[in-house]
This record gives C-alpha cells, structure tokens and sequence, in this order.
C-alpha cells in the first residue's frame, strides 16, 4: 500500500535550504549581493583577526603609495595612506566596526519597534493610543542632528552609537509593525482563529506576526543600509567613531585632506560601502517575493527556466 | 480641520519641548564655554565676570527658567560666538538652507516624477532598466563620498567649478547635485513603484476604454493617484534637508543652518544650538501641513 | 461581407506566463447586430471577457498575444488598424462598462469630468460636454444630477455608480455596448433597475449590446442570443430561450442543472422542544447607527436557518454578535440555554468548538502562511482534549476525504488550491472542532455557479450525516430555496419576515419580500419574461 505509506511518513517538501539556494540563484543581482554580503560578513567577523598585522604596519616608503602596484606586496594593491599603511587590510579590518555598528543599531530598533508596535496595533486600549504618539515624538527629532548632539556630549563610544542610531530607526518598526497588525487583525483568518478559540498570544505569534515578519525584515534589510550610511556620515563628521578605530566613514574623511594628490584614500572604503548598500537594497527586492508565497512561484519559475 | 491641525501641534510641540529640555541639560553638563572663548592667560576675575555675564553661575534649574522666560518673550538670547542675537544668526543660515532645499527637491521631484512614470508605462523596457539601476546606485551612495568625488573630478582636475562658497550660480551646481542624487534614487523607486500600480488600476482600463490618448492616461488619470505615496517620501527627504545637510554643507562650505549647528555644536554656542533645532523643527511642522494639504488637495477621500 | 455590425472571427489569444503560454480563448467566433443583446455565459477562467478585451484593445501585450483571428467592425478589420484608429473607436462607436464601478471610476477626479472627458476626447468641446453630462445624469436617473456632476465616485452607492458608468459609456452614442459582469456586486432590487435601465436606453439609441456574465438569471432577464464558454472554447451559442429550454452540451446541461432555486423544499419541520440556538432581541450599535434593531428567533437541532437580505441589512453583523466577534450592545443569544452574550470569555472559549464559522472569502479566510494539515489541525492544537496528536494526520486526510479532496494535499498552502477547494478547506477546518452548529456568513457567494451547488450539496450531506445545524446567511434568495428549512428577511437591521421555506417562497406576506422575490432572476427566460410583465403590472397600477 503505496499510499498508506506515504500518508504516514510525512511527505517531505525540500529542505527549507536548498529552497533558499534556488530562490536566491533565480535572481542573479540578489545571488551576486549576497556573495559579495558574505565576504563583507566574513571580513567583519574574521579580518581583525586575520589582518590587524598587516593593517597596523606603517611603511614610511609607501606614503600615500598609488594603488594596482604589486613592488610594495599584495597588501598595497589599493594603494596606501598616508602613513603607509595599506589600504586593503584596513578597509577589510574596518568592516567589523561599520558592520557591528549597524547590525546592532538594526536589531535593536527592530526587536523593540516591532514589539511595540505589535502591541500598539493589537490592543484597543490606551496603549494603542500612547505608543503611536511616541513614534511621532521620536520622528519629529531631526535624527542626524540628534545624534550629533548625544554623541558630542556623551563619548562616542560603539555601544553609544548603537543607541543612538536604535532609538532614531525605532519609528519605522514601530510604524510598519502597527499598521501591519491592524490591518491583519481584521483579516478573515483572524476572525477565524478567534472563532475557533485562539488565544491572543496564539493569534499574534502564529497568525500575526509570521505575516507581518516578512515584511519586517526587507525594511531591515534596506534600514541596515541606512543604519550603515548613517554612521558613516557621523564618522565623516568626527562624531562617530573615533581613531584609532576604524570604520569606513572614517576612513573616507581621514583622506579627504589628500583628496589632490592621492584620491584612492577615500575612493576605495566609500566604494567598500556602496557596494554594502547596493547589496542590501538589491537582497531587500528579491526578500520582498522571496518571502510572499503568493509571489514565489515567479522566482521557482524563473530559476527553473534559467538554470 | 481645526481639531486635527491642534492635534499636530501638540504632538510636535511636546516633541519640541522634549528636545529643548533635552539638549539644554546635556549640554550644560558637558562644562561651560568659558575656556574656549577666553584667551588661555585671562584672569580669574575675567572668566568669572564672564560667567556671571552669561549666567553660567547660576543654578542649573534657574538658568533654564531664565532661559523658558526669554523664550517666551520671544527672546532666544545672544550667540557666544558672534556677539549677536541668536535668533539673527538662525535665521541667516536657515535661509540659505530653505533656498537649498527649496532648488533640491523641485528638481528631485520633477525629475524622479518625469522619469519614474516613463519607466513605468513600459515596465522591464531599455528605459525603466537603465532608470531602476541608476536609481538604485544613488539610494546606496553615501552623500559626503560623492561629494568627495565630485569635488575631485570638477573643482580639482577639471577646475570647472567652485569647492565652496555660495558666490556665484557655480557655486550651487556641486552642493544641489550632489544633494539630488539620493533623494532622487529613493523617490524614483516610489514613483515607478506606485505609477505601476495605479496605470494597472481598473480606471486606467476604463480611460482606455473611453478613448484616451496615452499621455494623459499617465500624466492625468495615473498621476494623480500615484502621487499619493511619493509625497509621504518627498516630505521625508525635504525634512532632512531642512534640517540641516550638515554633510553636504559642510563639505562645500555652504553657510547653511547644518552647518551652523555642527560648528555651534564644537564651538559650545548652546542658545544658536536651541535656536536653531526650535526654527527648524518649525519650519518642519508647516513643511508635514502641506504634504497633508497635498494630500488633501490631490485625493478627495481625504478630509481632515 | 459587412452583414453584422460587430464580428469576430477564429479569434485565439495566448499569454505568456512564466508556466509557459497559456491559451486564454481558442478560435473563438460570434457576432453582434444593432439592436440585440448577445450574452457570452461562462464562470471564471472561460475566457469570457477576453474577446471583449481584444475588441476594446486593452489587452496588454506582451505578455498577452493575438495569434490568430479577425475582429470586423463594419467589415473592417480591428485588428489591422492603428493604436491611434483603435483609439478613435473606442468610446465612441464601441463603449464598455466594467465590474466593480467604484474601482473602475478614477476616485480623484469629479464624476461630471469623467463623463465630459469621454466626450472632449471625441472632439466636444468643454463647455457642451458639461451641459451634455448633466443630461445624461438625468437621462440614468441620478437624483439631483447637478449636484452630483462636482462629486466623487466615493460619494456615490454602488448602484448609482454602476448608471453613472452606464451614463458615461452612452454619452457618444454608441453602436455597441459592451458590459461586463455591469451586475455582479449589485442587490437584486438594484441589479433589475440597472438591467432595465440598460435595456431602456437600447431602445432608445438601437446600440447592440454585448453582456458578459457568469448568471443565468442576467442572460435570461436581457439577452437575445447567448455564446456559452468553458475552457476559452465556445461551447454553445444560440437563441437564449432554445439553449435554456434543449441545452445541447453537456457543460451547459451541467450550468442550467446547478443553477439555484428549482430543487424540492424541503417539508416544514417539528419545530417542538428546546432550540439549540435562541437569539432574544439582540442589538448592536455602530455610533448613532444601528445595525441590529433587536432580532429574534430559534434553531432548533439539525435545522438549517437561512437569514437573506441586502447589503446593509445587518445579517452578517448579527453572524459577528452571535459569535461576539462584534460585542453585543444588548439582548441574549441562549446556546442550549446558556447565554453567549453574557457569559465570560473563559466560558465562551470552551464553547467556541460548539459553533463554528465558514467565511464568505476562503482565500481570506484561510492563513496564507500555513498549510493545509496545519490549517486543520489547529483545531487540536487550540482544544487538545478533541484528538490526542498521533491520530492528527490520520484525522486530517479523513476530512479531506469527507468535503471531496485528496488527502495528499495536506502538505500545500492555500495558494495552490481553487475558490472552491479552499472553501472545502475551509469547511474541514470547521469540521475539525465538531461542531453542533455551523454559520456561514456568504459561504458559497464567491463561488461559481457549478462549485456553489457542489459545495451546498457537501454542507447538505454533512448535516445529514452529522446532524449539523446551519445559520446560513445569503443575499441571493435561490441559493437558500432547496437548502435551508426556514427563511429570516432581513432589512434595515430589523426581521422583516421569518417562516418555513415553502411559505415564504410561495406565499411571502410582506412586501419586501415579495419585492425581493420579484427581484431575483430566475434562470429560465420564459419565468423571467413572465416576471417582467408582473412587475411593469405592479408599477403601472402603483403609477
């Protein structure tokens, strides 16, 4: 009895991975994204480790050596700053800072937005009232300005940042999460949990909360973006990070004083951060069919012709 | 109407509140300004005449209720730095700001609109594909690197324009244009986004049906209705400007209100500094009513 | 060979999808006169509106392509022509009213511009398009027509909205008119005055008309001749009244036989003893309106109750109290003599298995997100003491089996599935909590003719085999005559008139529902031509 069979074992759709490797593959702009997202991971976890060496040594003979020369060794294939210190390894050592900085800011933001705008959109009580004006509250500060201010007068420390940067995106979490959630929770599959005697808990973490996460996480994806041009910006300004830590942001202003004579200083982490943007946004696009089982079919059919 | 633009003005105004009460502690506990303003050698009785002048003697409780009672006379009180009412030097820099972002935005807005509904009426065509990857490009650049750039390639080897100043119509170009580029990417995707669901919309087939020329299909049947989520983001883009390119400015030395304030910010000048959060925190206010009249204005659904 | 006034000939359209092509309507012929009315009969995806499109020009191509055929207007090929001929034709000599009028009105601009526009683009001036539009305003019945050229579609009822794209699409004075569903979301009461309204400025102006529907009732109420479709194939075509009476067909003999409303009634039934469910002067107020006025009545065991009324009526708000999805302003609703109203939420949530619900929109009802088994299962997992977890799977494949579906679909989402199939799943999961009664608010609305009988004959069965009773709530008055045991009308939020099925179909006592009755369109073209001369009887003596 074939069929007894396979009524009992449950009948196994592909592993949830091998479905993410070909979703991804159908989208080539999202597939390359994502490599290049990985070697920026990798760079960001293991480039310390690796190249805090190479990063830290100062060449006198190389200042503000050009790049695409090999005499000098691979580390100066983009060239050197202006103590000689080569560029790749720094920009590669720089990506733990930009990346934790960011990641941090997103994750933060993201986890308490949401969960107050989950709560702002599912009670009818005051709470729905109040948690709303307090994202007004939080949008209407100039964020930038803002967060000069905070980090001049606290140390501009890595954790400070990420606060500042944190409670200036909390807004947009909250925002989406609420208008999400009040529009879901007068859906018919709602009402039809309730009709069966769902829980609120059960509602809104198995019928709310996987319809709103989708949409949650490509805004954090395009909001990490942000996050990362934000603190770039405050880096660029002098407020941010301070050296000897070292960031991309900072690393574009430090060469602008050889910005004459020696432009790759700042050319190669601002293009290290452009390509890091361009990547999220390009992943954020595919994420938002990825994640829609009524659009996915259009990635799983178009891999299927592409590949 | 009446209820609604009370409702506005309470929120910004307790957020206004926050922010002033905010900034005016923190920064009377990073320390007075006397040193910085003061030569290294002047005399004890100097610094505290000066402190006594400025009333950094006092309380910090009794300097912010000096400080709330000038306000309300409409008194925001002097600037350390150039010796003259705060409010003068706000105002100077703001206006240079609002013409910067007045000259921005109507051309990120013109051109994003223009282009995105092209791209829109054929999508996946030559047109949109070039229109999406430039816009996405200038969502991800960082503003002060392309400044950086421009400023290498124009000023420096090409020598066409300025690096800084406001003398001259040349001296605008580097500081708009870089300015355009990431609003212009961001509202682009919005526009191409929404005008491809409003020309898919059923009143654009009944248009078809009753004979309408494509033009106007786009521009007047579609447009209006895809206008509505794009002002959301040009208001959002237009408030960051307002309040303060303080990359932009500051790169292209440009005297506006960002710059102002990141130079009162490191120079301790606190009254410019609460000035200046106060006018542009205004000036924000009036700029979200009339997205809302905009709004108003362009869907009749809409009544506040 | 310009014989016919409008004619298309071998028409196929494919589209391109990313399944590959799909061929929406394959060598599709008809043709239309002045002065006629051509219905093309068939449910969704019979390619019933395609050729319409391809007459109008507003199929989108790519992805859409026309690979073979001729559409004549006078002789002349449509489809040889210019985008800009095309254009000239369109509204003005070929004019077409759509579905879902407030979707298909522009919402920001006024309802006076949009019909002066059609008219500017044909060469009429600004001013005389104006004063033209008021006329026409007059001319559909629009009350105060001056007023209402400055207003927006949103101001208007869905009626209204329907003559106003009505009066826009006549204001060139066309040689065709082509409507598609033009009734479809309307109440019955509203949808005999657009129909006739229709067919009024037919005889006026001599335009053919062109109806596209999915209703027997439309094609027997205003229809000449009748192109029946299935599969993007023209199945039968024909007089409207030959193809009723000796359908030739088997898809068309399998339509006329699922079409509501001529089955036996069942017989009154005892109505002694307890009810299981008694509503006692139940109330809700939105604000100042009142949606429900104080309704009362009984289901007994076993019995199937339906409550029919127009939009407005308040029946679904009395589905929502009943279950407290809305909260009662006052009344009671005693389940076996325990107040639900009254009761506290620990109680009603053990009572929730008791009393289920099945949505009028399975695609909304359903969670996207979860599959099938999951769907089901829910039911356990929320009232663990039903089924312990390793009888789940066997359970799950055993109600597919029941509402007529694999079992080995319990791994798929919804998405997958048909409109009718997902209200299959729908019923299941209602199924799962082994209820005593079962509401269904517009179950079976949503559903093509053929899946509505399929499903109502499924919601029959169970109830014998369960003893199941139904609150089944409807706005179609055919739908409820061989399924349910007693009718409620409902209107302004009040029971209009309550009795056994037969009574109130053969002898209503009210009014209203002798107005409703005289509304609904029966399949059959001689009945509805007979209900016709009753009605322009009722209001000439009313005159």
């Amino acid at each position: 009895m074939a069929m007894s069979d396979t009524a009992t074992t449950s009948p196994r759709p592909k592993r949830p991975f091998g479905t993410f490797l070909s979703l991804l593959w159908a989208d080539k702009f999202a597939f390359v994204a994502m490599l290049f997202l990985l070697v920026v991971i990798f760079c960001a976890i293991f480039g310390p480790w690796l190249m805090s060496d190479a990063a830290g040594s100062l060449n006198l003979r190389g200042r503000n050596a050009p790049p695409f020369q090999l005499d000098l060794g691979w580390a100066m294939i983009l060239g050197a700053d202006s103590l000689g210190r080569p560029l790749l390894p720094r920009v590669i050592i720089a990506a733990q800072n930009t990346m934790m900085v960011a990641a941090g800011a997103v994750v933060f933001s993201m986890i308490i937005g949401t969960t107050l705008g989950m709560i702002a959109g599912y009670s009818r009580g005051r709470l729905g009232q109040i948690i709303p004006r307090l994202a007004d509250v939080i949008m209407s500060f100039p964020s930038l300005l803002l967060a000069v201010i905070v980090l001049y007068m606290l140390e501009p420390s890595v954790s400070n940042i990420i606060i500042v940067l944190a409670i200036t995106r909390i807004p947009v979490y909250l925002r989406t999460a609420r208008a999400e959630v009040l529009e879901i929770r007068e859906r018919m599959f709602v009402q039809a949990a309730k009709v069966m005697g769902a829980s609120t808990g059960r509602i809104i973490f198995r019928h709310i909360l996987p319809v709103v996460l989708p949409t949650l996480v490509t805004i954090a994806t395009l909001d990490f973006a942000f996050v990362m041009l934000a603190e770039s910006s405050l880096s660029f300004l002098g407020i941010g990070i301070q050296a000897p830590e070292v960031t991309w942001g900072l690393m574009v202003a430090q060469g602008r004083a050889y910005l004459t004579n020696a432009w790759w200083l700042s050319f190669w982490p601002g293009l290290a951060i452009i390509l890091t943007t361009l990547s999220l946004n390009l992943i954020s696009h595919w994420l938002r069919i990825a994640l829609d089982p009524a659009q996915r079919w259009r990635l799983e059919m178009g891999g299927r012709k592409n590949g | 109407m009446k209820n609604f633009l009370g409702k506005r003005a309470f929120a910004s105004g307790l957020s206004l509140v926050g922010l002033v009460v905010l900034v005016f502690f923190l920064s009377r506990l990073t320390g007075d300004p006397t040193d910085l303003y003061l030569p290294l050698d002047a005399s004890l009785e100097a610094r505290e005449q000066f402190r006594e002048l400025n009333g950094f003697n006092d309380p910090l409780l009794v300097q912010f209720g000096n400080y709330v009672w000038d306000l309300l006379h409409l008194d925001f009180g002097q600037s350390i730095r150039e010796a003259r009412p705060a409010i003068d030097v706000v105002l100077e820099g703001f206006s240079w700001t609002l013409s910067l972002a007045i000259v921005t935005m109507t051309i990120v807005t013109i051109a994003a609109v223009v282009i995105g509904s092209l791209a829109a009426f054929r999508v996946g065509g030559i047109f949109d594909r070039i229109a999406t990857f430039f816009s996405l490009i200038g969502a991800s650049a960082p503003d002060f690197w392309i400044a950086i750039v421009a400023i290498v390639i124009f000023a420096v080897n090409l020598g066409w324009l300025p690096t800084s100043g406001t003398g001259t119509i040349w001296h605008w170009i580097l500081p708009v244009a870089v300015l355009f580029v990431r609003p212009f990417g961001l509202i682009l995707q919005v526009v191409r986004g929404s005008m491809i669901t409003a020309l898919s919309s059923p009143y654009v087939k009944t248009a078809k049906a009753k004979g309408v020329r494509p033009r106007p299909i786009i521009f007047v049947h579609a447009l209006r209705n895809g206008l509505l989520p794009v002002i959301t983001v040009i208001g959002d883009q237009a408030a960051a400007i307002l309040n303060g390119a303080v990359v932009v400015e500051t790169i292209f030395g440009f005297p506006g209100i960002g710059k102002l304030m990141i130079d009162s910010i490191l120079q301790r000048d606190f009254t410019v500094v609460l000035a200046a959060i106060m006018i542009s925190a205004l000036a924000i206010f009036i700029m979200n009513l009339l997205i809302d009249l905009a709004y108003a204005a362009l869907d009749p659904r809409i009544r506040y | 060979m310009a014989d016919h006034l409008l004619e298309v000939q071998n028409l196929s359209v494919e589209f391109h999808t990313a399944q590959g092509t799909v061929k929406a309507v394959q060598d599709v012929s008809w043709h239309l006169d002045r002065g006629e009315t051509l219905a093309i009969l068939g449910e969704s995806g019979s390619g019933k509106s395609v050729s319409a499109s391809a007459v109008m020009n507003l199929i989108d191509m790519p992805p859409g392509r026309i690979s073979q055929g001729r559409i004549l207007l006078d002789g002349r090929d449509l489809l040889k022509m210019t985008d800009e001929e095309r254009r000239r034709i369109n509204g003005k000599r070929i004019a077409m009213v759509f579905q879902d009028p407030l979707a298909h009105l522009n919402p920001v601009y006024t309802v006076g511009w949009q019909i002066a526009e059609i008219m500017c683009v044909h060469g009429t001036a600004r001013e005389k398009a104006r004063a033209h539009a008021l006329a026409l305003l007059e001319r559909v019945g629009m009350p105060e027509p001056e007023a209402a050229l400055d207003k927006y579609p949103h101001q208007f009822s869905g009626g209204q909205r329907q003559r106003l794209m009505i009066a826009m699409a006549v204001a060139m004075k066309p040689d065709i008119l082509i409507a598609d569903e033009p009734t479809t979301a309307l109440d019955v009461t509203v949808q005999a005055e657009v129909l006739s309204l229709m067919q009024e400025l037919q005889r006026e102006t001599g335009m053919g008309i062109l109806l596209i529907t999915h209703d027997l009732g439309v094609v027997a109420e205003i229809a000449d001749r009748v192109v029946v479709m299935n599969g993007g194939r023209i199945v039968e075509t024909g007089d409207a009244a030959e193809v009723y009476r000796n359908p030739q067909h088997p898809y068309t003999k399998k339509l006329i036989g699922a079409a509501p409303g001529k089955g036996q009634m069942p017989e009154e039934m005892d109505r002694d003893g307890e009810p299981l469910l008694s509503v006692q002067m139940l109330r809700k107020n939105y604000g100042a309106f009142q949606a429900l006025k104080g309704v009362s009545f009984n289901i007994m065991q076993g019995e199937t109750v339906a409550v029919v009324g127009e939009s407005g009526s308040g029946k679904s708000t009395l589905a929502r109290a009943i279950l407290r999805l809305e909260e009662p302003d006052g009344g009671k609703a005693l389940y076996r003599g325990r107040d639900l109203v009254s009761m506290d939420l620990k109680e009603l949530f053990s009572l929730r298995r008791d009393i289920q619900m099945v949505f009028q929109d399975p695609t909304q009802s359903l969670n996207p997100r979860m599959t099938v088994f999951q769907l089901i299962s829910e039911a356990w997992v929320i009232h663990p003491q039903i089924l312990p977890k390793p009888h789940w799977r066997a359970r799950v494949a055993e109600l597919l089996t029941k509402v007529g579906l694999h079992p080995e679909m319990a791994q798929r989402y919804p998405h997958q599935f048909s409109g009718g199939q997902r209200q299959r799943i729908a019923i299941a999961r209602a199924l799962a909590m082994e209820p005593s009664l079962i509401i269904c608010d517009e179950a079976v609305s949503a559903l093509d003719v053929s899946i509505q009988a399929q499903v109502i004959e499924l919601l029959d069965g169970l109830r014998r085999e369960f003893g199941l009773s139904y609150l089944f709530i409807a706005h179609d008055l055919p739908v409820v005559r061989d399924f349910a045991d007693r009718v409620i009308v409902m209107k302004a939020g009040q029971i209009v008139e309550e009795g056994a099925v037969r009574q109130v179909f053969e002898a209503p006592r009210e009014d209203y529902t002798r107005a409703l009755l005289a509304a609904s369109l029966d399949p059959d073209p001689e009945v509805q031509a007979a209900r016709r001369e009753a009605r322009r009887k009722m209001e000439t003596a009313a005159a």
